[in-house]
């Protein structure tokens, strides 16, 4: 038993995190800043935080993922890092020639306050930033929040490039919040199928998921150029996918830009995506083609293929909000049965909405909106379950508790695919219940006796 | 395959070393020049070279920080401490089971919280209202929970900053407990300049309050400590293997596969065998000045450097019989060995590598490679000091700046009543006539190429025109740089945390690296990086049907 110690009762703790469901705001920051054509994301603080953010993503991504540091020592931290950020965004824009530095803080230039926009002012004014070069900033003070509000307040960030001319550009801002490169691509497909001219913010699709080809650039052809961000205040509207991810950029352009907004889920499963689909029919004013009918014909066939598979198994879910949420409408809108739901992320509205959406189960549910991965472990010591969906993490309760796990979330370092194959959308509903199926019925292939083990399903 | 599209102009160092430098500004290269050093491969001729000085801001590097040195690297493979982060999430997060240390907990009733990640998850009411009392509840949360043998407690960046005392804090819980030792680490990122900072932190803590805790006789004969060995990918399980097989008994790793007792022990060991010079050699002068146990380094990294490593215990002890056990082992071990590098030496001979790694790994993996007849180009630490490059007798000369100096150095002394020297001067002295030396590292530099570069805190664009330039057959760096170097189409190795595989220690190990790097060079993948299409895009007006 790899979590040995970990025991059936549930005592209630105060103040110990045991194996967290959730990392701190930075790399959520860096997440979405190289979702930006030609950026450098810039970890303001010492060189740990940095190391460490780009191991992560590295691990998970399985790409090249590039970050200055202001390289903090003790100085810096005792004097406020000032002097560190200017000659940074000196040496950056100097031997990489980025388009676009994108600046995060860190618990450390957090706590000692320095003052981002005041830095770069004084970076631009001393001539640290070339002509025509930008530097974009946000506060993701890392005991604040999740790695999600990170991704949120970078995306937020890049909204204070957007410009309104006055003149409506006709196209949508599609905000697709933190999802994988494949996600991005995905939203891009379907929404271009819809018949919709979209402007999505971030886009790491073509930054985290490049060839290799004997030729190494720091910046790849993909990424929201800056360009298309200015435009982003001339749009007719925004879709933000997920209120926690994306919701908050959304708000600031309709603020600063009168771009309106509308909130939805991310489109994980059947629901969700109608409601995205539908949301961009309206807004565009275009009939949705045949195609994308189809598409969504195909999954609502699985679903009533496979029913008897899904049909009230118990599933252990562990993962951001965003995507907690729409996994859990999926998997009750195929009648499986989510009964322990766990979210880094501390929040009543979480809850709620987890509750309303679970309120049909026909068994208990426990959710926790802060929770962490030990506590999910002593739900399910207390109440096995079929399944667990969660990051790389929950491979350890996997196999101490002898349940397939399906790989879903951040981070993922120890499988491929996630990067490549998408989850959003009609087709990556489809991929999803392939995923759930496989692993399911590997699992009654592998217990089933001699007897009853059987060729056809 | 890569060889064959190798750059045919002659560079030599000096043009390679300026055009390193020529993208950054002024005073960056000012500063990179002094680190980056073209050997003279002799040490009253080679050039001083600047190491454990800050890295620039702005400028990628390859490091990390403080607290990844001591609570990743160090602690990280101890099994049965409860560690927890004192901080906000993230750093917890970052460093729970990212470095593939490996333990064996299978004996009864054995504790294992490795895969446990315990953090105070510091919120913002915690940073402005001060984060004691939380890191007092959280410990007593632990040792309701688990009672461990011991709970270590690691300051994070923001602790520092709003000045938690987090020693007050573990010796009032320790206190409290009676049976449970709590100990603190002040190992805040921004301390130091690299890792390194943290393996002090670390290793002077452990010594102050867990080494020679248990005075307990230990059985064995030949009874060694093996300091700076942290068990990555298995390979303290194959030194143990070989050192079992000599008969020779393990008192304690550190840290590789280790748990409290093994450190509280350390003092009944007979001599010290220092890996990694860098992580911990003050270590071994500590438990030399305080219980009177000598020090020698060895190299367990190659087939060759393990065997003469264990000659070099074999010759400290002295015991015919005891020598002659380890000839058996060595000889049977061999020709397993021998058969492999015969193989895999027709497709390596000749080939060129690349490392810039942690402490001792980028000097110690040159003997493997040198088995396969491969010839290190460049190579440089990640975070190691002057005499890891240049050998201990610079030590004296090394100025302390402030950034080291804020790292508590402590002194320690003859133990009143464990003092105890395992030789006796002349015993010593006879065998360092014999050729054994006693603490000694000469550095990296004499055993490197003259011509060849050296470069301290290498970083990823010197690291990009390095491979540009010289095209080596292999690169070995961390995960952060394995993509970029890999996408200019050259296999990159991980030699921290090794990706996968492994072990590469001792002798099954070495055979595990040669297959390895065979692999790795002679991957049909590095020639599929361009489409036929772009191979010969000329254009033909008609397709030729065969
Ligand atoms: S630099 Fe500080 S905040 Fe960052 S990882 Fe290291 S200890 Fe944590
Ligand atoms: S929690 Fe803070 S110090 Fe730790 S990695 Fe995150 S930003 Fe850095």
């Amino acid at each position: 038993m790899l979590l040995r110690h970990t025991p059936n009762e549930v005592a209630e703790r105060k103040a110990l995190t045991i194996n967290p469901a959730k990392t701190c705001q930075p790399v959520g920051a860096m997440y979405a800043a190289l979702g930006v054509h030609g950026c450098l994301p810039h970890s303001h603080g010492s060189q740990g935080c940095c190391a460490y953010h780009r191991s992560m993503l590295t691990r998970h991504y399985k790409e090249p993922v590039s970050a200055g540091t202001s390289s903090f020592t003790e100085g810096a931290s005792v004097f406020g890092g000032q002097a560190n950020l200017v000659q940074a965004l000196d040496n950056m824009f100097t031997v990489y020639e980025p388009e676009v530095v994108a600046v995060h803080t860190t618990c450390l230039s957090e706590t000692i306050g320095d003052d981002l926009p005041q830095i770069t002012d004084k970076a631009t004014k001393d001539g640290k930033v070339p002509e025509g070069k930008h530097v974009i900033y946000a506060n993701t003070p890392s005991y604040v929040g999740t790695h999600v509000t990170g991704f949120s307040n970078m995306v937020k960030g890049m909204v204070k490039l957007a410009e309104s001319t006055g003149v409506k550009n006709g196209k949508v801002n599609v905000i697709p919040g933190w999802v994988e490169p494949a996600d991005m691509e995905e939203i891009k497909r379907l929404s271009a199928l819809v018949g919709v001219d979209i402007t999505m913010f971030p886009d790491t699709s073509g930054v985290l998921n490049g060839p290799l080809s004997g030729k190494y650039s720091m910046f790849p052809e993909g990424g929201t150029t800056v360009k298309e961000l200015k435009s982003t205040g001339d749009a007719i509207g925004t879709l933000a996918l997920g209120e926690w991810c994306s919701a908050d950029a959304a708000r600031l352009l309709d603020t600063q830009h009168k771009v309106p907004c509308k909130v939805l889920d991310m489109p994980f499963g059947l629901k969700a995506t109608d409601r995205f689909v539908d949301a961009l029919r309206i807004i565009a004013g275009v009939n949705v083609p045949e195609e994308v009918s189809r598409e969504r014909g195909q999954l609502v066939d699985m679903i009533s293929d496979m029913h008897q598979y899904f049909y009230h198994k118990k599933v252990a879910l562990a993962g951001d909000p965003d995507q907690v949420i729409a996994l859990t409408e999926f998997l009750v809108s195929i009648d499986m049965c989510p009964v322990h739901i766990v979210t880094g992320t501390q929040s009543k509205k979480v809850k709620a909405r987890l509750e309303e959406l679970t309120a049909d189960v026909p068994f208990k549910v426990n959710i926790a909106a802060k929770g962490d991965m030990f506590l999910l472990h002593q739900w399910i010591k207390n109440e096995p379950v079929d399944l667990i969906i969660g990051n790389t993490y929950a491979k350890y309760i996997a196999r101490d508790e002898d349940i397939p796990l399906v790989r879903f979330g951040f981070p993922i370092i120890d499988r491929v695919g996630h990067q490549y194959f998408p989850t959003v959308g009609y087709k990556g509903g489809l991929r999803l219940l392939e995923i759930i199926l496989g692993r399911l019925l590997d699992r009654t292939d592998r217990d089933a006796p001699e007897e009853s083990f059987e060729l056809v399903y | 395959m890569a060889t064959a599209k190798k750059k045919l102009v002659k560079w030599e160092p000096t043009d390679i070393k300026e055009e390193m430098l020529k993208k950054y500004p002024p005073k960056v290269a000012r500063k990179r020049a002094k680190q980056i050093m073209i050997n003279e491969a002799l040490e009253n001729e080679t050039p001083e070279i600047t190491a454990n000085v800050r890295t620039i801001p702005g400028i990628i590097t390859m490091r990390g920080c403080t607290y990844a040195g001591c609570k990743g690297v160090i602690l990280g493979p101890t099994r049965d401490i409860v560690n927890i982060t004192h901080g906000p999430i993230g750093c917890g997060f970052y460093s729970w089971l990212t470095r593939r240390n490996q333990t064996d907990a299978s004996g009864e009733g054995d504790e294992n919280y490795m895969p446990y990640c315990f953090s105070t998850d510091m919120e913002d009411k915690d940073i402005i209202f001060g984060g004691e009392k939380k890191l007092a509840a959280a410990i007593q949360e632990a040792y309701d929970l688990f009672h461990p043998k011991a709970i270590a407690i690691f300051a994070t960046c923001p602790v520092g900053l709003i000045g938690d005392d987090i020693h007050a804090v573990a010796k009032q819980m320790k206190e409290k407990f009676g049976d449970c030792n709590v100990f603190g680490f002040s190992c805040e990122g921004y301390k130091g300049v690299s890792q390194s900072a943290g393996h002090h932190i670390a290793n002077n803590q452990i010594f102050k309050h867990v080494v020679g805790e248990n005075d307990e006789e230990k059985p064995g004969e030949y009874r060694i400590n093996l300091l700076g060995e942290y068990n990555i990918g298995g390979d303290g399980f194959e030194i143990d293997r070989i050192l079992k097989l000599c008969g020779i008994t393990n008192i304690a790793t550190f840290s590789g596969n280790s748990t409290y007792d093994q450190f509280a022990s350390a003092h009944k060991a007979d001599l010290n065998c220092v890996m990694c010079h860098r992580s911990i050699n003050y270590v071994a002068d500590m438990l030399e000045t305080k219980f009177g146990i000598p020090w020698i380094k060895v190299n367990f990294i190659g087939a060759e450097s393990t065997a003469k490593s264990l000659r070099k215990i074999g010759t400290y002890f002295g015991d015919k019989s005891f020598i002659e056990k380890i000839e058996a082992v060595i000889a049977a071990e061999m020709p397993e060995i021998e058969a492999v590098v015969a193989d895999v030496r027709t497709r390596t001979e000749g080939k060129t590598a690349m490392m810039f790694v942690g402490g001792s790994r980028a000097h110690h993996y040159q003997d493997l490679f040198s088995e396969m007849g491969m010839k290190t180009l460049s190579a440089g630490y990640e975070f190691a000091h002057r005499d890891d490059y240049e050998g201990r007798h610079v030590i004296p000369n090394l100025k302390v700046d402030a950034d080291s100096r804020n790292i508590e150095e402590i002194t320690v002394e003859a133990d009143d009543t464990r003092y105890a020297p395992r030789k006796t001067e002349a015993e010593l002295a006879a065998l360092e006539e014999g050729g054994l030396k006693f603490k000694e590292y000469e550095g990296l530099i004499p055993d490197m190429d003259k011509g060849s570069l050296i470069i301290d805190d290498c970083n990823q664009y010197e690291a990009e025109k390095l491979v540009e330039i010289l095209k080596p057959d292999i690169f070995c760096a961390g995960i952060k740089e394995k993509y970029s170097i890999q996408k200019l189409g050259v296999p990159m190795k991980q030699l921290h945390s090794y990706d996968s595989g492994g072990p590469y220690a001792g002798f099954k190990g070495a055979i595990n690296f040669y297959k390895e790097i065979d692999r790795l060079t002679n991957s049909k993948v590095w020639s599929y990086m361009k489409a036929p299409w772009q191979e010969s895009p000329e254009l033909s007006a008609t397709y030729v049907w065969e």
